[in-house]
């Protein structure tokens, strides 16, 4: 039971995956980027990183809804920036009372609060367009010639790679224990607490050694192939004219975002 | 972007120069784990070019230690030269280059996420450029029969698949020497069937660790008996199949049909 929980990768042959993925990794750093940089309550500037990405979307054949509905999983995170709502000072609106508490959401708190729900969605979204568009092995490739530390993108890379060899070990390990976790007929076994996180302890252990050893067996097998501490990949890659247009394209818009959301915040009062 | 190597990195020689009569030579080798475990007691094994030679014996006979010191990566005391060139620090990287090894899991031996980048691995780090690479993973890649899988993850592959290529990875880089660690071990009848059939082309010289008598009855002229890290006989494979309680002592059977 292979256990892929990297693979967002969608096949599929739109504009957007057939681009340069280092272009695409950075328009997605300075697009989050970006999103950040927007001012509290500049909605038109939000609106329009959204119809962006709504476009990207349709750029890369995917569903309308795709980026949408998976973002929706960031959600339950924004929500640890509810505070924001009472804690930000500003005309109160509603006063909550709570047994001997209240608390008085302001103006100011609420607009806060949906500005940083609507800054969460868009970078999440832009992170699934990227990954959505781009398959694991090339965005390691453009993390690597984008010069990011080597040990990072090697972390990533072995993660990549092993996270399915250790998930299936994982679960070899407990088929072993289920195998042995008989039991009698009409015999009654007290399986407390303390026994069960003494089993999965020692099975997280296991799974340590097992890693352990693995880390040893792979490091000889890349010594083996000439490895001398630095990792070379070619890079499969070029800028065509269409990566150049698009980065172009890209980055300016984002620039036009940012004016937008200064200029929303002049004229409204 | 072209590959970038740091001053300190020079490219290997394509092709020893260095010929002698033997390919391998290993004298009164031994070694022990750093847990105080002997793994190898004064081995000593000398292999001419071109020989196909088996390395048998029961678990834990010290078959895979002795092939992680054919090109350094464990080193024990004692000598061991390849091809003429003694196996030490400063000759490590010719080495490597010279003697292909192949770990008994290809889950190890693939660390990269695709394929081509796995059979790119050693040519890249002997410092080649990257026309010369992309003809040698092409290459490596038709031997194996397997030029289609380039594009492939390493993970989603089958066994049979996964062996071919790990020895793929090794072929990429031009070794004189090819040491197969259980090459035959967790394979299907067809898979392993293709697998003796490739190794049967390859010209390198061959080292097969193994537990797969019928394979070496069909393969390996040369039959070496390891148990706790002696070398207990070395001889020919029918000579040593005929001494079915030498066999036997030392947990091996002779293939009989
Ligand atoms: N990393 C290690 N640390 C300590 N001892 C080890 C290590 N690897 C192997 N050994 C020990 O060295 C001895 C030789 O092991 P080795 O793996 O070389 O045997 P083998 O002949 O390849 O066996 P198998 O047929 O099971 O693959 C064994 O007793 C083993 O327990
Ligand atoms: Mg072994």
């Amino acid at each position: 039971m292979p256990v892929q929980p990297f693979d967002r990768y969608q096949e599929g042959a739109g504009f957007l995956h057939r681009l340069d993925p280092r272009v695409k990794v950075v328009l997605t750093a300075l697009g989050i980027l970006s999103n950040v940089l927007i001012p509290d309550g500049a909605w038109s500037a939000f609106l329009l990183t959204f119809a962006l990405i709504l476009y990207l979307t349709h750029l890369a054949k995917l569903p309308w809804g795709f980026v949408l509905k998976r973002s929706l999983i960031i959600l339950p995170f924004t929500l640890t920036a509810f505070s924001v709502i009472f804690i930000t000072p500003g005309t109160t609106l509603t006063v909550f009372r709570l047994g001997p508490w209240s608390f008085s959401a302001t103006h100011a708190g609420v607009i806060r609060f949906l500005s940083i729900l609507a800054r969460g969605l868009l970078s999440v979204q832009m992170a699934i367009l990227l990954t959505a568009t781009t398959s694991f092995a090339d965005l390691l490739h453009a993390f690597r010639h984008l010069r990011l530390p080597r040990a990072l993108v090697g972390t990533l890379a072995f993660t990549y790679r092993y996270l399915d060899v250790l998930g299936d070990e994982a679960v070899r390990l407990m088929r072993a224990r289920q195998a042995r976790s008989a039991r009698l007929p009409g015999v009654s076994v007290r399986q407390g607490v303390r026994w069960r996180g003494k089993v999965t302890g020692a099975m997280v252990g296991q799974l340590f050694l097992r890693s352990l050893e693995r880390g040893e067996r792979v490091y000889y097998a890349m010594l083996a192939r000439g490895y001398r501490g630095h990792i070379y990949t070619l890079n499969p890659h070029a800028m065509t004219a269409d990566d150049w247009v698009f980065a172009w394209v890209g980055g300016l818009s984002l620039l036009a975002i940012q004016l937008l959301a200064r200029l929303d915040l002049l004229l409204t009062p | 972007m072209p590959i970038t190597h740091p001053q300190d990195h020079h490219p290997l020689p394509l092709q020893s120069q260095l010929q002698t009569d033997l390919a391998l030579d290993i004298k009164n080798l031994s070694f022990a784990y750093p847990d105080g475990r002997d793994a190898l007691k004064h081995v000593t094994i000398a292999i001419k070019p071109g020989e196909r030679v088996a390395l048998v014996g029961p678990n834990g006979a010290g078959k895979s230690t002795l092939l992680l010191h054919l090109n350094g990566i464990l080193q024990g005391e004692g000598q061991i030269r390849v091809g003429g060139l003694t196996v030490e620090k400063k000759n490590l990287p010719v080495i490597r280059a010279m003697v292909g090894l192949v770990f008994q899991n290809p889950d190890d031996q693939l660390f990269s996420p695709t394929v081509f980048e796995d059979v790119a691995f050693g040519p890249l780090h002997m410092g080649l450029d990257e026309d010369e690479v992309r003809t040698r993973v092409e290459e490596a890649l038709t031997m194996v029969g397997m030029t289609s899988y380039a594009a492939r993850l390493s993970y989603h592959l089958s066994m049979g698949e996964k062996k071919r290529i790990a020895i793929a990875t090794v072929l990429s880089m031009h070794p004189q020497i090819l040491a197969l660690d259980e090459p035959s071990a967790g394979l299907d009848p067809r898979a392993r069937r293709q697998l003796i059939n490739l190794l049967q082309t390859l010209p390198q010289t061959q080292i097969i660790a193994t537990h797969d008598m019928m394979l070496v009855r069909e393969m390996c002229s040369r039959m070496i008996v390891m148990d706790e890290g002696r070398i207990i006989a070395d001889d020919a494979t029918s000579a040593l199949f005929e001494r079915v309680e030498l066999l036997e002592a030392h947990g091996l059977e002779r293939p009989d049909c």
